[in-house]
């Protein structure tokens, strides 16, 4: 293994140095990766993650991940990171589109479980017909799983987000897997600036009896991951002992809200909020809603931003303080589903302010005179 | 498994349940106790939950007092009739998904070695026949291939029993059931000759009838599978409330078997796997 030098996570997060670099999406992944302290990585290809999961394996062949190997399908690997967690390693693999779909079985399994994995999700479309092409539709599934969620809109936060998603994620008091979600191609595949902490500094080792469930390595009182022989009875005391442990997975993505605002700063990020049109959303389509916006401007027309970095536990408080004021809420989205908008829409007191799209979808792209042509239709 | 973890702090004695007492004083942690003790130390298995006359019952207790190294052995189970009794073994036991049992155990063993580089931490598959030859197929497979140090023990009851006693891949080909209301088209599936194929240094088939080597063999499976690659043991465990039969008859029912070719103990082990348990032997010398 290569040797580095173990930093504590506010230092390496908020004090190290920085390099400013100039790479692809997927190999910022790789980059973080090797600054995580990661034990176990499982890939298995589906376009557009693949790549980030072969430079994670040059990062085994090198030394800075310590167990690497391709499972068989999307399900097995999200199967066997399940196996590595309970045995108490830090464990990272990645996914998208289809094969987010082909292993979803597991996701609710993996917060029930209370496992603090880390997974990177290489949005794409869904069939039928078949798309390798940028949506983020599969996000809509995903987002009563249990999981926390966090989608990047650019490559610095694809490295912020998946380093720090490792330490919100192993919490005692939340434990539960983390989603980092990142626009296929639109990030994975496009190079930008990022800046990145010194590769000898990587975060402190997963501590496994941090757990707040017993760790299953025979090194403590012999036990079932879960006690659930009343939960298969037919009688209140199961159903009792069942409700009570998914309020336990629920209020641990609740608690983990103090940890996404200490490391990321808060579950999302606005500026010009004061505004009369706001608009709201997450991923690429925040950068597409920032041209959009200075474009708006040049025509006179004044427009807010607010971009959610957390999608769960949903900033439920925050968009309601921000929203109260606005006359006009417009919400780019990169799929059909439309499932931002909704989630808006069950929290605005008067959501008939908000504008549900426009939407692109099926990889297309977003060009910013879209949101502008809402921008004006909302100024009328 | 630190044994001190597991003394109960002085002053309690009285208030902690007898069964658990049992467990510290007459458990067989660190015992090396055999199918030959069973009835003189206080069983993994706690009671169950499972049908009167149950063969995989009795095949669960059979695993459980044959297991080599109780103490650092964890085990994987599945969705079925099986995981209704787990919850009270006391060896830490995972269930996950119906049919992921493989590959969850592929993710703890490569762990465990991580882990505990040092020390032998035996990760054992055991699930049912719909879990291990239907749902989970690929994944108990590809464990197979990947040469994973896992021991997969399948509880061949012939049906999914759990939910009311359907057809499964395990079910003798004509064997009426739900969900075959004409009897089943295709033979029982031949999993041991499967895993032969897929690399298996080590393949069994036995039941709870043959009690001692069922013993010898799951030994046999775990020992194999920590030095030289997986190993599969199909245990026969017939279901007397899916296949209605009295709880008394299942000893007869697997003798009748044998008696008209359906069922007969194997045993395959490569020439590596024999070498190595030669050595055992040798070193008890």
């Amino acid at each position: 293994m290569i040797e580095q030098k173990v930093m504590d996570p506010q230092q390496l997060f908020f004090e190290a140095e920085r390099q400013e670099v100039f790479i692809t999406g997927s190999e910022i992944v790789k980059e973080a990766v090797k600054r995580a302290n990661v034990d176990i990585a499982i890939s298995y290809p589906i376009t557009p993650q693949s790549e980030s999961m072969h430079l994670v394996g040059d990062l085994y062949a090198e030394g800075y991940v310590k167990e690497y190997f391709r499972g068989e399908s999307e399900f097995a690997v999200m199967s066997e990171v399940i196996g590595a967690a309970m045995a108490g390693v830090r464990v990272f693999t990645a996914t998208g589109g289809q094969g987010a779909l082909r292993a979803f079985e597991n996701f609710p399994n993996w917060s029930g479980s209370r496992l603090p994995l880390v997974c990177a999700f290489m949005t794409r479309g869904l069939n039928a017909p078949l798309s390798i092409q940028p949506d983020t539709l599969e996000m809509a599934f995903m987002l009563d799983t249990g999981m926390i969620i966090l989608h990047a809109e650019a490559a610095q936060d694809i490295y912020d987000m998946l380093l720090k998603a490792f330490i919100i994620a192993e919490k005692t008091d939340v434990h539960i897997p983390v989603g980092v979600f990142m626009d296929g191609f639109f990030v994975t595949h496009t190079r930008d600036k990022v800046k990145i902490t010194p590769a000898e500094f990587k975060l402190p080792p997963y501590e496994p009896y941090s757990s707040p469930i017993p760790v299953m390595d025979m090194e403590n009182v012999p036990f079932r991951h879960m006690r659930d022989p009343f939960v298969m009875k037919s009688n209140f005391i199961s159903y009792a002992a069942h409700a009570s442990w998914q309020q336990e997975v629920l209020a641990a993505a609740e608690r983990s809200r103090r940890y996404i605002q200490q490391y990321l700063g808060g579950l999302v990020e606005k500026e010009n909020e004061n505004a009369d049109i706001l608009i709201i959303t997450s991923g690429t389509a925040v950068s597409q809603s920032q041209e959009a916006i200075a474009m708006a401007q040049q025509e006179g027309i004044d427009v807010g931003l607010v971009k959610i970095k957390c999608i769960r536990p949903f900033p439920t408080a925050e968009i309601q303080q921000l929203a109260a004021n606005a006359k006009a809420i417009i919400v780019p989205e990169f799929n059909r589903v439309g499932w931002m908008c909704r989630e808006l829409k069950s929290v605005i007191e008067d959501n008939t302010k908000v504008v549900g799209g426009p939407r692109v979808f099926g990889g297309m792209t977003m060009p910013p005179e879209m949101i502008l042509d809402e921008i004006r239709r909302c100024t009328q | 498994m630190n044994k001190n973890l597991f003394k109960i702090s002085p002053g309690y004695e009285e208030i902690m349940p007898a069964e658990y007492l049992d467990l510290i004083n007459d458990g067989p942690y660190g015992k090396n106790y055999g199918v030959d003790d069973l009835g003189t130390f206080k069983e993994l298995l706690e009671e169950h939950p499972l049908c009167a006359g149950c063969g995989l019952a009795l095949s669960m207790r059979l695993i459980l007092a044959s297991l080599p190294n109780p103490e650092d052995t964890i085990i994987v189970g599945s969705t079925g009739c099986s995981a209704l009794a787990f919850p009270q073994v006391a060896v830490q036991n995972i269930h996950s998904l119906f049919g992921n049992q493989n590959a969850v155990a592929t993710g703890l063993k490569r762990a465990l070695k991580l882990r505990f580089p040092d020390k032998i931490k035996d990760v054992v598959v055991v699930a049912g026949d719909g879990a291990t030859v239907d749902i989970g197929l690929d994944m108990v497979m590809h464990s197979w291939f990947r040469k994973e140090n896992i021991t997969t023990i399948m509880l061949d009851n012939e049906a999914y029993a759990n939910t009311g006693g359907q057809e499964s891949g395990m079910s003798q080909e004509k064997a009426v059931l739900n969900m075959a209301p004409t009897g089943k088209k295709f033979p029982k599936i031949a999993l041991p000759e499967v895993a032969q194929a897929a690399g298996c240094a080590y393949v069994g088939e036995v039941s709870p009838l043959q009690a001692k080597r069922l013993g010898k063999m799951v030994r046999n499976a775990i020992l194999i599978a920590r030095e030289i690659g997986p190993t599969y043991l199909q245990l026969y465990s017939p279901c007397p409330t899916n296949y209605k039969f009295k709880s008394n008859e299942t000893m007869q029912k697997i003798k009748d078997r044998v008696k008209d070719g359906t069922f007969k103990v194997k045993e395959y082990i490569t020439p590596e796997a024999e070498q190595f348990l030669a050595g055992i032997e040798e070193g008890k010398k």
